[in-house]
C-alpha cells in the first residue's frame, strides 16, 4: 500500500453534492487509506470473540459463516430488546437534516453515508424490512432493504467511520444518538468476526495483561522509572511511587497511554509531580492499568469485562477512592457504564480530598473523581504554588473531549486550572467548543495509520478551529484531557495546522507547579529550554 | 419518484373519497365507519408502539450532557441543560417538547476559500418547525367545537387570538396561514437542499403531501366552498356521542376532508409521525446527569467471564517479584 500523500489543499477540496445515484444504490467502495487492517484471528481468541480469520475488506470474499444473515438479524431482535434507545431511535428520525453537517467525517469527506441520518438508516433500513410491518409490506417505499453482503459491507465501512462523539446527538430534535446506533452496529458485526485489528489487539492485550499496549507489570515501572529520571533532571527531586500497594488510601487509573508515547507521557510526569507535591497516599496498579476501554467498541459485554478490573482491583487493594486520569471515552465508560456494570462500589468511601476536604458527592456512588476536578479544587483552595510565567512560552487553547463534554459536562474544571498556570490562553469559536467539540477524528479505536486519510479528514474541523486561534492569536499549543487526543491530535495538527503542539492539562500544571526543594528550573516538562529563564539570565 | 408515487397516493386518496360519496354514495363509510377504524387504529397503534418501547429496558445512564455538570460547589452548574434532578430534566424536557431547544441550536457549516469552516446560525428549520406544529396543535384545538355541545370558553379565546388579524369574512384564521406556508416550507427544503433531496424517502414527502391535503380541503371549506356547518357539526356529535348519523346535504369536500384527517391518523403509529410520542422516551433527554451519585441498574447486567487478578499475578508473577511489585503469594 502505497504511503498516504495528499496534500491538506487537496484533501481540503470538498464536495458536498451527493451523487446521482440513490444512497440504496450507490455500493461502497473501499478506498485505500480510510479503512482499517482486520482484526487478527489471536486477538479474537484470546477473548472468546467468534469466526477469528483472515481476511480483508478488499476481498470479495469475506468468509462469512453460512448462517451470518440469521445471527445479525437474531442479534439484532435481541438488541432491540435489550436497548430502548436503539429501538426508539430505529423507529422515531423524521430526517429532517438538522445532524448532517454537524459529524466531522462528513464535513471532512463530503461523503453522503457520513451524514449521522444516513449511517443510521444503513441500520434503519434494514431495520424496516425485518421487524416492521410497514417496511415488509411497503418496502422500499418505507425505505426498506434486504440484509446482504453488499449492506454489510456498508456497515462495515461506515460504522468504522464514526466515533460515536455524539456531535450529532446535540442538534437533534429528538436526541438520537449516533453513537448507540454505531455501538449496535459494531456489536451485530462482532458477533460474525468483523472486527478492526487496531481495536482487536488492544482488547485481547487488555484482557490479558490489564492495559491496551499489553505492557507488563514491570514494564510498566520501568516506563515509570524512565519519567522519574527526567522529573530529577528538571527539578533535583527524586520521586518513588508505589505499584499495587495495599492500604493506599487512592487508587491512580490512567489510560496506557500516558505511559508509553508523547506528549501523554509529560501529562503522567505531571501526575507524578502533583502527588509527590501533595504527599498524596495512593498506589498505581498493574492488573487495573487501563482507563480506557477499547472493548466499549466492541460489544457491551466485553467493555464490562475489562472495566471489571478497576474496582477489583480497589477492592484487593483495600482503597477509600480511585482518581482517574486524563482520557476522553475512559470518563464516558467511567460516569455512565462502570457503576451499573460492576458496582455497587460499596466497599469504598465517597471521595474526599485528604487535601483540602472536599467532599466529591457528584460521585459518592462510583467512587471515582476525574483529575481535573481534583486538581481544580486543589488550585481553589490555593494547595498549590504555581509559576504560570513557566508556560509563558506557550498560547493555549483547549480542546473539549467528545466524550468528557457531551457525556459528562466536564467543562469549567480544565479552563479553570489552565487558567491559573498558564498566561496565555485563548478559546476556540464558540461553535466548535464545549458541548459542540469536534472530535480528533481517531477516536473509538479509529487511531489507526493505515486509515490516515479518514483521520485527517475527519480531524478536519477540529483542526480548522485551530488553525483560526492559531492565525489570529498566535496559539501554539492545544491542550486537551484525552489520551487519545495526545496520541492523534499531533498528527492533525502537523499536517493541517503546523506549528500547533498537543499538551495534556496536567503538562502544564507540572510546568507551573512549584515544588518544595526544587532546582531553579530551566527546562520545561519536555526538557526543553525555558525560553524566559534563558532571556533573564541574560539581563 | 421519490416525491411522485407519495404525491400520487394522496390524489387518489382524495378521488377515492369523492368517488365513494358522490358516485357510490357511500357517506356512512366514509362519516363514520372509516373515522372510527381509523381512531381506533390511531390508539391501538401508538398503545402499542409506546409499551414496545416501554418494554426495552434503558440500560444504561446515557444523557447527552449540552453544558456544565454538577461537580464543586463553586463552580456554576447548567442545570438545564445538563440536569442532575428530575425537576431539571423535566424542564429540560418541556423546552425540548414545546419549544424545540436542540433544533434551535441548528448550525450551518460551510467551507469557504482558505479552506476555512464556518458555522453560521441558521434557524429556518427550527422556526418552520415551530410553525407548523404549533399551528397544527391550535387548529386541532379549534376543531373541538363541533365535538362539543355549544362552543366551550376556552376554544372561543383561541379563535379569537387566531383571527385577531380581522382580515375577510369570514375571518383568517393566522394559523390556517402559517400551517399551509410551513408544509410548504418543509417540502421545498426537501426537494432543493441537495443533502436533504438525498437523504428524503417516498415516507416522508406522503405526511407532507397528506397534511397539505387535510389543510387545502380545510382551507376551501371555511374560506371559498360553502358548506352546511349545521349538519357537519350534526355528524361529528353523533360520532362523539356514539350515535351516528348522517345528515343530508354536507358537500364531498367535508368526506374528502375527513377521509384524509382519518388516513393521517391510521398512517400515524407505523410511520415516522411517531416521534411526536418517542420525543418523550429519548434517554439521551429524558434522564438526569447523575450516575455517578446514584447507581443506575440494568435490569438485564449479568455476571461476565474476567481475567482475574489471580489468574493475572500467575501470569507475571516472577516479573512482578524481580521488579518488586508486590505479590499476593510469594
Amino acid at each position: 500500500m502505497a504511503k498516504f500523500s495528499a496534500k491538506p489543499k487537496d484533501l481540503a477540496k470538498i464536495r458536498y453534492t451527493p451523487p446521482k445515484t440513490e444512497w440504496t444504490e450507490t455500493p461502497v467502495e473501499f478506498r485505500e487509506h480510510m479503512f482499517c487492517h482486520s482484526a487478527k484471528p489471536k486477538d479474537l481468541e484470546t477473548v472468546g470473540f467468534p469466526y477469528g480469520r483472515a481476511w480483508s475488506a478488499k476481498d470479495d470474499d469475506w468468509k462469512l459463516p453460512d448462517n451470518w444473515e440469521q445471527i445479525i438479524l437474531q442479534g439484532m431482535k435481541d438488541l432491540l430488546g435489550k436497548y430502548r434507545s436503539f429501538q426508539l431511535f430505529m423507529d422515531i428520525c423524521v430526517r429532517c437534516g438538522a445532524c448532517a453537517d454537524k459529524c466531522h467525517f462528513f464535513i471532512g469527506s463530503g461523503d453522503p453515508k457520513n451524514m449521522p441520518v444516513l449511517r443510521a438508516e444503513l441500520l434503519r433500513s434494514v431495520y424496516r424490512g425485518n421487524f416492521t410491518l410497514a417496511g415488509k409490506i411497503l418496502r422500499k417505499l418505507a425505505g426498506a432493504r434486504d440484509l446482504t453482503v453488499g449492506v454489510l459491507k456498508e456497515w462495515w465501512y461506515y460504522f468504522y467511520q464514526c466515533t460515536e462523539c455524539r456531535r450529532c446527538s446535540v442538534f437533534c430534535p429528538y436526541g438520537i444518538d449516533t453513537a448507540e446506533i454505531t455501538m449496535m452496529g459494531r456489536e451485530l458485526m462482532n458477533m460474525i468476526g468483523l472486527q478492526l485489528g487496531w481495536i482487536g489487539g488492544p482488547v485481547a492485550a487488555c484482557y490479558m495483561k490489564g492495559n491496551h499496549l499489553g505492557l507488563e507489570p514491570h514494564t510498566i515501572k520501568s516506563s515509570i522509572e524512565f519519567f522519574l529520571d527526567d522529573i530529577e533532571t528538571l527539578t533535583g527531586i527524586k520521586i518513588e511511587p508505589s505499584f499495587n500497594r495495599k492500604g493506599a488510601e487512592i487508587l491512580f487509573v490512567t489510560p496506557s497511554g500516558d505511559l508509553f508515547a508523547n506528549p501523554g507521557t509529560y501529562t503522567a510526569m505531571g501526575y507524578l509531580m502533583l502527588f509527590h507535591e501533595l504527599g498524596l497516599d495512593y498506589t498505581w496498579s498493574t492488573y487495573a492499568s487501563e482507563g480506557g476501554n477499547f472493548g466499549f467498541f466492541t460489544s457491551n459485554e466485553m467493555a464490562k469485562r475489562l472495566n471489571s478490573k478497576i474496582y477489583a482491583e480497589a477492592k484487593r487493594l483495600g482503597v477509600k477512592w480511585i482518581l482517574g486520569g486524563e482520557c476522553g471515552h475512559m470518563w464516558r465508560v467511567l460516569s455512565q457504564y462502570m457503576d451499573t456494570w460492576n458496582g455497587p462500589a460499596d466497599f469504598m468511601e465517597v471521595p474526599k480530598s485528604p487535601i483540602t476536604g472536599t467532599v466529591f458527592d457528584n460521585a459518592k456512588s462510583m467512587k471515582m473523581v476525574h483529575i481535573a476536578e481534583f486538581t481544580a479544587d486543589l488550585i481553589k483552595h490555593n494547595k498549590l504554588k504555581l509559576d504560570k510565567s513557566r508556560n509563558d512560552h506557550l498560547n493555549v487553547t483547549f480542546h473539549d473531549s467528545c466524550n468528557t463534554s457531551r457525556g459528562m459536562g466536564l467543562l469549567e474544571e480544565p479552563r479553570y486550572i489552565i487558567n491559573n498556570v498558564c498566561n496565555h490562553f485563548h478559546e476556540m469559536p464558540e461553535n466548535t467548543i464545549r458541548e459542540k467539540t469536534f472530535c480528533c477524528g481517531s477516536g473509538t479505536g479509529l487511531n489507526a495509520s493505515e486509515n490516515m486519510e479518514l483521520r485527517m479528514r475527519g480531524g478536519f474541523p477540529r483542526a480548522n478551529a485551530v488553525k483560526y486561534v492559531h492565525e489570529r492569536y498566535g496559539v501554539n499549543l492545544l491542550a486537551n484531557v484525552c489520551a487519545i487526543d495526545r496520541a492523534t491530535l499531533s498528527a492533525s495538527m502537523d499536517y493541517w495546522v503546523p506549528g500547533v503542539g498537543v499538551a495534556g492539562v496536567h503538562e502544564l500544571v507540572g510546568n507551573a507547579l512549584i515544588m518544595k526543594g526544587e532546582k531553579e528550573r530551566t527546562q520545561d516538562m519536555r526538557l526543553e529550554p525555558l525560553p524566559e529563564k534563558e532571556g533573564s539570565e541574560n539581563v | 419518484m421519490k416525491t411522485l408515487i407519495p404525491f400520487f397516493a394522496v390524489v387518489i386518496l382524495v378521488l377515492l373519497a369523492l368517488a365513494g360519496v358522490n358516485m357510490g354514495n357511500q357517506q356512512f363509510l366514509f362519516g363514520v365507519i372509516i373515522p372510527y377504524a381509523a381512531v381506533t387504529v390511531f390508539i391501538a397503534g401508538i398503545i402499542y408502539r409506546v409499551v414496545k418501547w416501554g418494554r426495552s429496558p434503558v440500560p444504561f445512564s446515557i444523557p447527552t450532557t449540552c453544558g456544565q455538570q454538577k461537580s464543586l460547589p463553586w463552580i456554576k452548574q447548567n442545570k438545564l441543560e445538563n440536569p442532575s434532578t428530575t425537576l431539571w430534566v423535566m424542564a429540560r424536557m418541556a423546552l425540548e417538547v414545546f419549544f424545540f431547544r436542540s433544533l434551535f441550536r441548528n448550525i450551518k457549516t460551510e467551507l469557504r476559500e482558505g479552506p476555512k469552516l464556518t458555522y453560521g446560525s441558521d434557524k429556518w428549520l427550527w422556526m418552520a418547525g415551530l410553525a407548523f406544529h404549533w399551528s397544527f396543535l391550535i387548529i386541532l384545538i379549534r376543531h373541538f367545537r363541533f365535538f362539543a355541545q355549544g362552543v366551550p370558553l376556552p376554544i372561543h379565546i383561541i379563535e379569537s387570538l387566531d383571527s385577531f388579524l380581522q382580515i375577510g369574512i369570514p375571518l383568517l384564521y393566522i394559523t390556517d396561514a402559517l400551517l399551509l406556508g410551513a408544509v410548504t416550507f418543509l417540502f421545498a427544503r426537501r426537494v432543493y437542499l441537495p443533502s436533504v433531496r438525498y437523504i428524503s424517502l417516498p415516507a416522508d414527502y406522503f405526511p407532507l403531501f397528506l397534511i397539505f391535503g387535510i389543510a387545502v380541503s380545510g382551507v376551501l371549506m371555511r374560506y371559498f366552498v360553502r358548506v352546511d356547518i349545521v349538519s357537519v357539526k350534526q355528524l361529528t356529535m353523533g360520532l362523539v356521542s356514539f350515535t351516528p348519523v348522517i345528515p343530508k346535504g354536507i358537500s364531498s369536500i367535508f368526506y374528502v376532508h375527513l377521509f384524509l384527517i382519518s388516513v393521517l391518523f391510521a398512517y400515524f403509529p407505523f410511520s415516522k409521525l411517531v416521534h411526536m410520542a418517542g420525543v418523550f422516551m429519548s434517554p439521551t433527554r429524558n434522564m438526569p446527569n447523575d450516575s455517578r451519585e446514584v447507581r443506575h441498574i440494568n435490569p438485564w447486567n449479568y455476571p461476565v467471564h474476567i481475567h482475574t487478578y489471580d489468574e493475572y499475578e500467575n501470569d507475571f508473577r516472577d516479573k512482578m517479584k524481580a521488579a518488586g511489585i508486590p505479590v499476593e503469594k510469594e
